[in-house]
């Protein structure tokens, strides 16, 4: 058994990712701020908290897509937390209430920082770690969406870029055997194919149609 | 109400039911193993088409890309030197800003 760790252990685990995370948010409120205004971004940072859901709704609504794509969009990406929740689902304490509460701490880095070895979780590393993570996002979000302008133009820096490089960086994390290759192969040719004729951010939902390739020949 | 706020209180909601579920199902089961094997691939799938999707544009007659394929290109040589994610940002922003300047 792991020697019990406390709160702030988590916190300290989680501050490595402070720079990135309050990169990614300061470029969120920048490219957000033209779609959404001043205050939407920032309100959606606290409220969804997901980095990955929250710039695909937004490449869905600033290609012109309707909230329903950029909404499907989001939370096929959040569904990865359906898995993950279970998975940390043990090491949780307290009332049901208290559980799911805190539950809401689980975010990728938190996550990752959290497992141990042996496939349990540490609690404690959990919310804490989120807790750094939380700060560099929403204050990320606030910098650019509301001082965004001493940036100058987001795309003469490259700021949309910065998507780019998030989702690679992601992708490079889930990609670990020939399964979850074929379904990432799959989603891009799936992409490619749709992206002439169907409307925006449709592309994007139908490429999660690759993950049904886990139905086929379920193998240990 | 707009596309906008739409968009984000409903992403908030499902988003923390989704959060909430599996600390909610008691005794902490796992999801049934053909359940897993699908969710799982939810996330490559979708981050492969989002980088797609962001590198490349429709313009009516075909796709275009512009100048984030440097920024991508940037970034995958970034993570293959098994780089942290924060060079492999700021080298995507900055191959785009080159690219785009100089095209």
């Amino acid at each position: 058994m792991d020697q019990p760790n406390d709160i702030p252990a988590g916190i300290r685990a989680g501050l490595p990712l402070v720079l990135p995370t309050l990169a990614l948010g300061v470029s969120f409120g920048v490219l957000a701020k033209p779609v959404m205004g001043s205050v939407a971004p920032i309100v959606m940072s606290v409220i969804v908290f997901s980095g990955a859901a929250q710039f695909a709704a937004l490449s869905v609504l600033a290609a012109g897509g309707g909230p329903l794509a950029a909404i499907v969009a989001g939370l096929l990406l959040n569904l990865r937390f359906l898995p993950m929740g279970f998975a940390v689902a043990p090491a949780l304490r307290g009332r049901p209430l208290a559980r799911a509460a805190q539950g809401q701490a689980l975010v990728d880095a938190s996550f990752a920082i959290a497992s141990r070895q042996d496939g349990s979780f540490d609690r404690e590393i959990l919310l804490g770690a989120t807790i750094p993570q939380a700060a560099a996002w929403i204050g990320g979000t606030m910098i650019g969406a509301l001082a965004g302008s001493v940036f100058g133009d987001p795309r003469s820096i490259g700021l949309d870029g910065v998507f780019l490089a998030f989702y690679l960086s992601l992708l490079v994390g889930e990609v670990n055997d020939r399964r979850t290759l074929l379904a990432a192969g799959l989603g891009a040719l799936i992409t490619l194919a749709l992206m002439p004729f169907a409307p925006p951010g449709v592309p994007v939902v139908a490429a999660a149609l690759a993950a049904l390739l886990g139905l086929r020949g379920s193998r240990p | 109400m707009s596309d906008t706020w739409i968009t984000i209180a409903v992403l908030a909601v499902c988003t923390l039911i989704i959060k909430a579920s599996g600390p909610l199902a008691l005794g902490g089961r796992s999801l049934p193993d053909h359940v897993s094997s699908v969710t799982r691939l939810v996330a490559p799938a979708l981050l492969a088409s989002l980088v797609v999707y962001e590198t490349l544009s429709a313009d009516g007659t075909g796709l275009t890309a512009d100048a984030r394929l440097a920024g991508l290109g940037a970034a995958a040589v970034v993570l293959a030197l098994r780089l942290p994610m924060m060079a492999a940002v700021v080298a995507a922003a900055a191959a785009t800003a080159l690219a785009r300047t100089l095209a």
